[in-house]
């Protein structure tokens, strides 16, 4: 087994581990790592797409390596993002829970 | 065809500003702040919709896509940005729903008197504004990698959109909203990933010609799907839209449910028709038309069982999703009936638009003057609200799909596609759809127009009544759309172009 293949393998594991979080666990935070987790899988897929220039010539392909960076920088802000949000949550009521039924009251009709 | 594609053509400076002004607007409202939001973003929003018109009169006077090569580099090595005829039209539409947006939100988001910045009003005028960016990028972008960046900033626009108030209710509904989100964004992302290491381009028009049906070519496209779904809230991934969409202030939700599931499933639509026209894909088509016919009917009776206005509208825009992907089978291919379906599909697309967003506007001032937006205390609102009573009726038409307008525009050619292609099966959802939509319309109108008394807490303005009905009249007026329109949406089509 070439390393890129194992690489490979890793990074699939990893994505198929953070979905299965993401889906099973209910606490917000736990989902989030679980993205975090599927995250890093997508960005080794990416370190072994960047092998694929070695046959130009290059010792990399800086292309994917570039996209990394970005991936790496949008999935920060969303963690950021949903960090606030999950730390308002708990400001604002006691419980943190993404189930609807919690917050429909019988009579929630009022419109803010 | 596709020597010329990756090359600048006259006009292609244009993309280039209609993606600048939106970025200078957030600019602008961060540095000087305050009310300075409020002004850039009403100055910028008719600037760009004129900008729109422009491209589109450009595209439509050349007869073929305008391009521009960003920094002179031409794909594979830089990004091409394009705009072919649905890019122009969708260009048109979402400048004038966030003009409308725009003024509509003026009084709610104004900030008051005596302090220098609020900041709900500043948060919800920058992001207004970061909307509109991300959804041009997304209309006229050319490469799948930048294209899932501006899908990323259209969600980080759109979530905190949805707890703008700051309800725990609300923050609950944008977490959720989030995290339906980030499982799209990290799918297609992958999808991303195999696509550049089998081809080495990500450039749309380039990956077009090199694709086979290969295994990593069928799974990265599945990957890119699954996400591009959970953002379009299809069934049956759905089950964030209504809390959000229905929580979310009105022009908010207007442009949410009007415009931001568009700009995902604009790219699906990318995806299929324009990545991989050459692959045999009526299996795939078949599973989103399934899709799309079980959101139509399970969106439309959950709709008709709801108690609060908000919801039943929100419920609709996931039956009216549903329709969206009945595109997939109708459209697929190089067939006779496949230019009928692909016309119905966009048709569908602009009718929902404005009469969703229009709506959603009735829907904020129906609930700001009675206080409550519980359908069953509606009695006689009718006869205080006309105007904003005949928003809703008319909006309700298109949704429903009678004549004329753009809704039975949409799914009147969605029926002759079905019938022309042999494939009959789909008429049902289509006619159920349509059934139970007249459903849940009568049950918004028929205990308003009843007889009973309401107590008005607040007169809406007749400007605001003024907006929601000049987005209903747009929606009607699509169902008189000559056949030049529909000519104008076939300009850079691939499968047009190939043998029928």
């Amino acid at each position: 087994m070439t390393p890129s293949v194992l690489a490979g393998l890793v990074g699939a594991t990893l994505v198929g581990l953070g979905l299965y979080g993401l889906i099973l666990h209910p606490h917000p935070l736990r989902k989030l790592l679980a993205f975090n987790l599927m995250g890093s899988g997508v960005f080794l897929v990416f370190g072994i797409v960047a092998r694929r220039g070695a046959a130009a010539g290059f010792r990399f392909d800086p292309v994917p390596q570039a996209m990394v960076i970005t991936g790496i920088v949008v999935a920060f802000a969303a963690s950021a993002l949903a960090v606030a949000l999950i730390l308002r949550l708990s400001e604002e009521s006691s419980r943190v829970t993404l189930d609807p039924e919690a917050w429909t009251k019988p009579d929630s009709g009022d419109a803010k | 065809m596709t020597a010329e594609l990756g090359t600048a053509t006259p006009g292609g400076y244009l993309l280039v500003l209609a993606i600048l002004l939106p970025l200078a607007g957030i600019i602008l409202s961060f540095t000087p702040g305050g009310r300075n939001a409020e002004r850039a973003a009403l100055c910028s929003t008719p600037f760009g919709f004129a900008l729109a018109c422009a491209i589109a009169f450009h595209v439509g006077q050349g007869g073929k896509p305008i391009v521009y090569a960003i920094g002179g580099l031409p794909p594979p090595l830089g990004i091409a940005l394009r705009a072919d005829g649905i890019s122009a039209v969708m260009l048109i539409a979402a400048a004038a729903i966030v003009t409308a947006a725009a003024f509509y939100a003026r009084t709610k988001f104004a900030t008051p008197d005596g302090i220098r910045e609020s900041r709900s009003a500043l948060t919800f005028w920058i992001l207004l504004q970061a909307i509109w960016a991300a959804l041009i990028i997304i209309f006229v972008g050319g490469d799948l990698f930048n294209l899932y960046v501006a899908l990323e900033i259209l969600t980080f626009a759109a979530v905190p959109l949805v707890c703008i108030d700051g309800r725990a209710e609300t923050l609950a509904a944008a977490l959720r909203y989030l995290l339906f989100a980030l499982f799209g964004s990290i799918s297609y992302l992958l999808g991303v990933a195999l696509f550049y290491g089998a081809h080495g381009t990500l450039d749309i028009s380039l990956l077009a010609q090199r694709v086979q049906a290969t295994p990593v070519v069928w799974t990265a496209a599945a990957l890119m799907t699954a996400g591009l779904l959970a953002k379009t809230a299809l069934f049956p991934v759905h089950l964030w839209l209504p809390p959000a969409h229905a929580n979310a202030p009105a022009a908010a939700s207007a442009v949410l449910s009007g415009l931001v599931v568009k700009g995902s499933f604009f790219l699906t639509l990318r995806l299929w028709f324009y990545v991989l026209p050459a692959l045999p894909t009526d299996k795939i088509a078949a599973v989103l038309g399934w899709l799309g016919s079980a959101a139509v009917i399970m969106g439309s009776i959950v709709a008709l069982r709801q108690a609060r206005l908000k919801l039943l509208i929100a419920y609709s825009t996931v039956a009216q999703i549903g329709y969206l992907f009945l595109v997939f089978p109708l459209a697929a291919g190089a067939h006779a009936w496949s230019a009928i379906g692909w016309s119905a599909g966009l048709m569908q697309v602009l009718a929902h638009a404005f009469a969703k967003a229009a709506m959603f506007f009735s829907a904020g001032l129906l609930a700001e003057a009675l206080g409550h937006d519980q359908i069953a205390r509606l009695g006689g609102a009718a006869r205080a609200l006309p105007l904003t009573f005949l928003s809703i009726a008319l909006g309700g038409l298109s949704l429903i799909g009678l004549p004329p307008s753009g809704g039975f525009s949409a799914k009147w050619l969605m029926l002759q596609a079905s019938i022309a292609s042999g494939q009959w099966l789909w008429s049902l959802p289509i006619l159920a759809g349509s059934l139970l939509a007249a459903g849940y319309v009568y049950r918004i109108l028929a205990p308003a127009l009843s007889d009973g008394e309401v107590s008005l807490e607040l007169r809406p303005k007749r400007s605001h009544e003024m907006i929601a009905l000049a987005l209903t009249a747009i929606a009607i007026a699509l169902g008189f759309a000559p056949q030049t329109f529909f000519d104008f949406l076939e300009i850079g089509h691939p499968v047009a172009a190939g043998p029928p």
